[in-house]
């Protein structure tokens, strides 16, 4: 076998002459251990950023199907935890969205006593219409009570009748001249009674469509008639639809002074506000104390529930749930990794005693293979992360939702995949380390 | 204490002890064991197995530390020195040509060879550089990119040598560097240490085969932890023949 002639590589870019270490003026004695600094020709082994990366690219890349493997634990608990994430915040949008501005805009005060009963009853001041009206962010304004009938039933046609067929047991309720608009009432025909009805105390009624069904009053243009006990009332409108306090829609309604005037009707026991959008909080602090600056906590206060609580509420309950869910997954996936990394270690004994014979120091070897698992764990943040937005999309596709997600999410979430290879590789890192040069030469190939 | 730098010995041994404890019995792999390798010289260090030769190469190699006794290397002292220092003179000043070649099966021959130079700060342009003209000059230069895996088990070798050799160490350290491979590949790579030693380079080479080890300068033989210089050339072969 012909050899070529051998000269040394590198043709004395490190020759020996430099290379000799010292002339051995600084020479000591077994015990001391002088620092590398003292022995000029021995620089500490290094390695640049630029090199452990290759090199722990390569490491992965050696064996692929491996490494994908052990990425996917990681994908699997980052893409739960984005969609969950996701999802929860698109339904949480989706929630408020569909939250109506009619809920949203109502204010309901009432002197309620609660539902053991027990303290009394403050009565409503006459003039709610103008305290309330005043407010800035109030719409409508409207007062109803419910007037005590006794045996006074409602009647359309006066007749001695012992059957009673001719005679129904139907609500009475009296109303200031502002309800209408504050339940966002619509007339089929005839009005709704203003003021001056109010002021006169007359005697007439509107009815709801169901109670006008009832008495047989189809037309208010002859100015039909109805009798409550005996007194008869004037029809003066008939209700289309109202939009709050659908108790009206069975019922006969009159000016409270009306009911002042000829039952036993002392006060309105619910103040009906119809506020702008986005007001319903601030009304619902200041209106009781409109409508009793002594004490306003004698009213009960009904405000929809801000939009804010309402997302934070729905989130939260998606959230905790799947959360877990993607946690334990993402915990799987980081024993994955970390399993997977400590087989590697076994596997490369002898690739970590041959780096420690060509100078590389334990934290060379360790920091190897922690690069090794946080790039698993990052890479499987990444896809993870794609992976979940991609189902946020189709999921929001499917339901014609539109898909939100916080910016956050898909920065934070391969930052997360990176933690979880990092975590997971400290271990197996440290018992790679620990190797002894000897030992790992001898038992790897 | 003045020492012409030229007179340096490369490696001084001077009464090394290595010792084991197994349990409590406290077992001798190496006593008294004194040894001077001059520079460009080349070394054999012959026994049969268990006779505390790979022990002698690890403490060479600064692998392992002696229990006791002194080790210059280039005429320092470094049975004392700290783990990061002994890396550094290990990774910078020593090569290693091992029986089992070591060799990363999935990266290719150029990469395996600059492997050596990785902890030593050379860029990786010049690692590459550097790892092709080594490989050229152990003859395997049109193999520098493939993987290990397609190599003969004789050009394996020569891929480590190369490695051993690429970062231009002090000595080159070969434990039974033929000894996975077939008598006409071991001739070659034999014949490969010889130019190796023709161009300068110090080689202590360990086996347990007299033929091999009769084709250094100078053969030391060791039995039970301790040496035994056998001299040079016929004389030593000679001695082998009357020790085997």
């Amino acid at each position: 076998m012909r050899l070529p002639r051998i000269s040394l590589p590198g043709r004395g870019r490190r020759g020996v002459p430099d290379a000799v270490v010292a002339g051995a003026s600084g020479a000591t004695g077994v015990g001391t251990a002088p620092a590398v600094s003292d022995l000029p020709g021995v620089h500490p082994t290094a390695l640049s950023w630029r090199d452990l990366t290759s090199e722990a690219v390569a490491g992965l890349a050696s064996r692929p199907a491996r490494t994908l493997l052990t990425v996917l634990g990681t994908v699997l608990g980052i893409s739960a935890l984005v969609a969950t994430v996701g999802i929860a915040q698109t339904a949480g949008n989706r929630i408020v969205g569909s939250f109506s501005e009619l809920e949203a805009t109502s204010v309901v005060v009432t002197n309620e006593t609660g539902f053991w009963g027990g303290n009394t009853r403050t009565a409503f001041p006459r003039d709610v219409e103008d305290r309330i009206g005043r407010l800035n962010g109030v719409t409508a304004v409207g007062v109803l009570g419910t007037v005590p009938m006794g045996e006074n039933y409602a009647s359309a046609v006066q007749l001695d009748d012992p059957s009673g067929l001719n005679t129904f047991q139907i609500d009475v309720y009296a109303a200031s001249p502002g309800l209408l608009d504050a339940v966002k009432g619509e007339i089929r025909m005839g009005r709704w009674f203003d003021s001056g009805h109010e002021t006169r105390a007359d005697d007439v009624v509107v009815l709801g469509p169901a109670a006008a069904q009832r008495l047989g009053v189809y037309r208010v243009d002859q100015q039909p008639v109805i009798f409550l006990g005996e007194k008869p009332f004037v029809v003066m409108g008939i209700l289309r639809d109202v939009a709050r306090q659908p108790q009206l829609l069975d019922a006969i309604i009159m000016p409270e002074a009306t009911a002042r005037k000829h039952f036993d009707y002392q006060s309105a026991s619910t103040v009906q506000i119809d506020v702008a959008l986005g007001a319903a909080q601030l009304i619902g602090k200041q209106a009781p104390i409109a409508l009793n600056p002594d004490d306003p906590t004698v009213y009960r206060v009904r405000i929809p529930p801000s939009a804010d609580s309402l997302r934070n509420r729905v989130e939260g309950d998606v959230n905790s749930l799947f959360l877990i869910l993607g946690g334990v997954s993402l915990l799987v996936g980081a024993i994955g990794i970390a399993n997977v990394t400590l087989v590697s270690v076994l596997e490369r004994v002898g690739e970590i005693g041959l780096r420690r014979a060509v100078g590389a120091r334990r934290r060379h070897i360790a920091t190897q293979f922690l690069v090794e698992s946080t790039a698993m764990g990052l890479v499987g943040g990444i896809i993870g992360a794609t992976l979940g937005i991609l189902v946020i999309v189709v999921i929001s596709a499917t339901r014609e939702w539109t898909p939100v997600l916080s910016p956050l999410i898909p920065v934070a979430a391969p930052l997360l995949g990176a933690a979880t290879g990092l975590l997971a590789g400290i271990y197996p890192s440290l018992r790679a380390a620990s190797l002894e040069p000897v030992d790992a030469l001898r038992a790897g190939t | 204490m003045t020492v012409e730098t030229a007179a340096e010995p490369v490696l001084e041994l001077g009464g090394i002890q290595r010792t084991y404890l197994t349990g409590e019995v406290e077992v001798s792999a190496l006593s008294d064991v004194n040894l001077r390798v001059e520079r460009g010289e080349y070394v054999s260090i012959v026994g049969p197995s268990g006779s505390g030769k790979s022990t002698l190469l690890n403490i060479l190699g600064l692998l392992d530390r002696p229990t006791g006794g002194s080790y210059r290397f280039e005429g320092v002292e470094v049975a004392g020195l700290d783990e990061n220092t002994r890396t550094a003179i290990r990774g910078r000043r020593i090569g290693f040509v091992f029986q089992a070649f070591h060799l990363l099966s999935h990266r290719s021959v150029a990469e395996n060879v600059g492997l050596s130079m990785l902890y030593t700060g050379v860029p990786a342009k010049e690692r590459d550089e550097r790892a092709r003209e080594a490989l050229a000059a152990v003859g395997l230069g049109h193999r520098a990119d493939f993987t290990p895996t397609r190599l003969s088990g004789g050009e394996r070798q020569r891929v480590a040598i190369a490695r051993a050799i690429v970062a231009e160490p002090a000595v080159l350290l070969a434990d039974e560097p033929t000894g996975n491979l077939d008598s006409k590949t071991s001739a070659a790579i034999l014949e490969l240490f010889d130019e190796l030693r023709a161009g300068g380079l110090t080689i202590v080479m360990i086996t347990h085969d007299n033929s091999v080890a009769a084709r250094a300068d100078r053969s030391v033989r060791i039995r039970d932890g301790r040496l035994t210089e056998l001299g040079a050339g016929a004389h030593a072969a000679e001695q082998l023949e009357a020790g085997a």
